[in-house]
C-alpha cells in the first residue's frame, strides 16, 4: 500500500479507474490471455495485451529502447495484470522494473497465478503488487478487483 | 414434449453426465460459458478451438522431446505446465489432472511415467474434442430452431 500524498498522476489514475480503466494484461497462455481480456472488457476496461514480460514493457515505453514520453508522466496504462510463471522474464521481475520505473511506479500490478504459494504471494505483496489472485480467474474477481483499486485510493 | 424442449433436456442432460458423472469438465467450464454475450456470441466455440489447437502443439513438442537422444524433462515440464494451466482455465478437468500426475513425473525424471502421461493425454484429448463437438452441435441445433440454451448455475 502505497503512502504519502496524493500526486497529480494518482489522481488521474482514480478518475480514469472509474470510467474506462486500460489495462495491459500480460501471460505467456494463449487461452489465459483470451480469458482475462474478456473479463476486463466484460468489466467495462479497455484491454492491451502482452504475451511476455519484455513485450510488455516496450508497450509501456519501459523497453531496452527507451523513449521519453512526450506526453509528461501520465502513464498509458491505469492497472497491470501479469501472470506470475512466465519463461524468461517472470510476473515478480517484471513487477520489479514497473515499480523502479518513475513514470510507472504509481501504476497498480495485479499478479496471478495457478498456484496458491504464501511465500510468493507475499514476495509480490513486500515488493509493492497491490493483489494476488488465483488462477482460473472469474468474473467477481475482476468485480473485486474494480472496488478494491477504488477504495485504495485515498 | 416439442423437438427444442427435448434438444434441452439432451444438453443439460450430457452437461450433467460430463460433470458430475465422468468428471470430463468441471466449475470452470461453467463460468466459461458465463463470460459469452451477445457482444461475443461464439467466445466459447473460440476458446474451446484455441484450447485445441494449443494442445496439438503442446502435445507434439513434447512427443518431439521424447525422442531426442537426451530428453530435457524440464522442457517438458515447462509444456505441461502450460497444458496444465490451459485446461485449468477451460475447465477440462480429467486433463488438468493428467498434467498435474506429469508434472511430478517430470520432476523425478521418471521416463516410463512421463510417457504414459503422455499418451493418457493424447487420449483424453481426442475424447473431450469429441465430446466437445457434440456438445456445441446440440447447441447449434437447439438456436438454430430458434430455442435457447439452458443456463447453467
Amino acid at each position: 500500500m502505497e503512502s504519502g500524498s496524493a500526486s497529480s498522476s494518482s489522481k488521474a489514475l482514480m478518475e480514469n479507474i472509474v470510467d474506462q480503466p486500460h489495462v495491459l494484461a500480460v501471460d505467456d497462455n494463449v487461452i489465459d490471455r483470451k480469458l482475462v481480456e474478456k473479463l476486463l472488457k466484460n468489466s467495462s476496461c479497455k484491454v492491451t495485451t502482452a504475451e511476455n514480460g519484455t513485450r510488455a514493457l516496450e508497450f509501456l515505453g519501459l523497453g531496452d529502447h527507451r523513449h521519453n514520453s512526450l506526453e509528461g508522466n501520465v502513464s498509458k496504462v491505469n492497472l497491470i495484470i501479469t501472470d506470475y510463471c512466465m519463461p524468461g522474464m517472470t510476473g515478480y521481475d517484471l513487477l520489479k522494473k514497473i515499480k523502479e520505473s518513475s513514470v510507472m511506479k504509481e501504476v497498480p500490478v495485479v499478479i496471478m497465478s495457478s498456484e496458491n504459494v504464501p511465500t510468493r504471494i507475499n514476495k509480490c505483496l513486500e515488493e509493492g503488487a497491490q493483489m494476488f489472485m488465483i488462477k482460473p480467474l472469474k468474473q467477481s474477481d475482476i468485480k473485486r478487483l474494480r472496488c478494491h483499486l477504488m477504495n485504495s485510493r485515498t | 414434449m416439442d423437438a427444442i424442449s427435448q434438444w434441452r433436456k439432451q444438453w443439460f442432460d450430457y452437461i450433467q453426465y460430463l460433470r458430475q458423472e465422468k468428471g470430463f469438465l468441471d466449475d470452470q467450464f461453467v463460468q466459461l460459458k458465463k463470460l459469452q454475450d451477445e457482444n461475443s456470441p461464439d467466445f466459447v466455440v473460440e476458446v474451446i478451438s484455441l484450447f485445441f489447437q494449443d494442445s496439438e502443439k503442446l502435445l507434439n513438442n513434447m512427443a518431439n522431446s521424447f525422442e531426442q537422444e537426451v530428453v530435457d524433462f524440464k522442457q517438458i515440464d515447462a509444456h505441461v505446465h502450460q497444458f496444465k494451466g490451459s485446461s485449468a482455465s477451460i475447465g477440462a478437468m480429467r486433463i488438468k489432472n493428467v498434467c498435474v500426475t506429469f508434472k511430478n513425473y517430470c520432476e523425478a525424471q521418471n521416463m516410463d511415467g512421463c510417457l504414459r502421461c503422455l499418451q493418457q493425454l493424447q487420449q483424453e484429448c481426442s475424447v473431450l474434442k469429441n465430446k466437445l463437438e457434440k456438445l456445441l452441435n446440440l447447441e447449434r441445433q437447439i438456436l438454430a430452431a430458434g430455442g435457447s440454451i439452458p443456463v447453467l448455475e
